[in-house]
């Protein structure tokens, strides 16, 4: 299993996706290096087609494919709970279900 | 520079997604007026703006007001035009004023750095708390209510009892 976890330092999330990220490797009991990658500029979110921070993929599929479609920026990105409230971190349901 | 503490609010005169210009003396009346830097697109702010709109419909009718201004550079940021600013308001029933800082110069006399950050004054308009709204962006997790703490201090004509604490959200987007 291949994980990478994309964030930008402009948006102060990122590490309370990666520590929800690593419980949930723990909590299934998966050793697996996850490739961080910080993205710096419009150009370098355009080309890795970055919709916001942070963005998590595993092998190569976004944990939430739709909010994968937004226009690649240097922003918080919006993930949305099971009662349709924003938020700026994946549940934990998304990372599951992408893990499975 | 962020505005410091007892510091004179800055003067602002800007148009609001009600057609309508809006400047700081419009507000004279109001014995507590909060000045929240927002926007559209970031979560953070989206997590908060029930409770805005909260405070607003609770404390509204003792003098309170909550006026929110956005200065995002719209054009690497689309989502925070002022037609979608327009928009957002009317979908999401915002009950204060959302003002355009198209220039960003009240950005610059303020100093707001995230979304959402919070500048309280009181009646002087000296500024009496400055930061987050409260301390979770999860409503369930609330356990200081910081603006709405020091509005109602203010209303008594009593200090508030946290002055600063530090605002969690998204950066400003300057325009470059």
């Amino acid at each position: 299993m291949d994980i990478e976890f994309l964030f930008w330092h402009g948006c102060p999330s990122h590490p309370e996706a990666r520590e929800l990220l690593d419980d949930v490797l723990a909590e299934r009991g998966l050793d697996v290096d996850v490739t961080v990658r910080e993205v710096h500029t419009q150009d370098e979110a355009e080309e890795l087609g970055f919709p916001g921070s942070p963005t998590i993929l595993v092998d190569g599929r976004d944990v939430d494919p739709e909010g994968a479609t937004a226009r690649p920026a240097l922003n918080c990105r919006i993930y949305r709970k099971p009662d349709g409230g924003p938020s700026p971190v994946p549940t934990r349901d998304q990372l599951e279900a992408a893990l499975t | 520079m962020t505005l410091a503490l007892a510091t004179d609010a800055p003067p602002f005169d800007l148009p609001g997604v009600d057609g309508r210009s809006h400047s700081l003396d419009d507000y004279a009346d109001k014995p507590a007026l909060a000045v929240v830097w927002s926007c559209n697109h970031c979560p953070y702010v989206q997590a908060w703006e029930g409770r805005m709109i909260g405070l607003q419909r609770e404390l509204g009718d003792r003098g309170f007001q909550l006026v929110a201004i956005s200065s995002n550079d719209a054009e690497n940021y689309p989502e925070d035009s002022f037609d979608a600013m327009q928009e957002r308001a009317e979908q999401q029933g915002f009950n204060f004023d959302y003002l355009y800082d198209e220039d960003q110069s009240v950005l610059s006399a303020y100093g707001a750095e995230r979304t959402p950050e919070v500048f309280l004054f009181d009646q002087d308009r000296r500024l009496r708390y400055h930061g987050a709204i409260d301390d979770s962006r999860e409503e369930e997790g609330v356990t200081q209510e910081y603006l709405r703490n020091a509005v109602l201090a203010l209303l008594k004509g009593d200090e508030p009892p946290v002055s600063e604490t530090p605002a969690v959200g998204c950066t400003v987007k300057r325009k470059p």
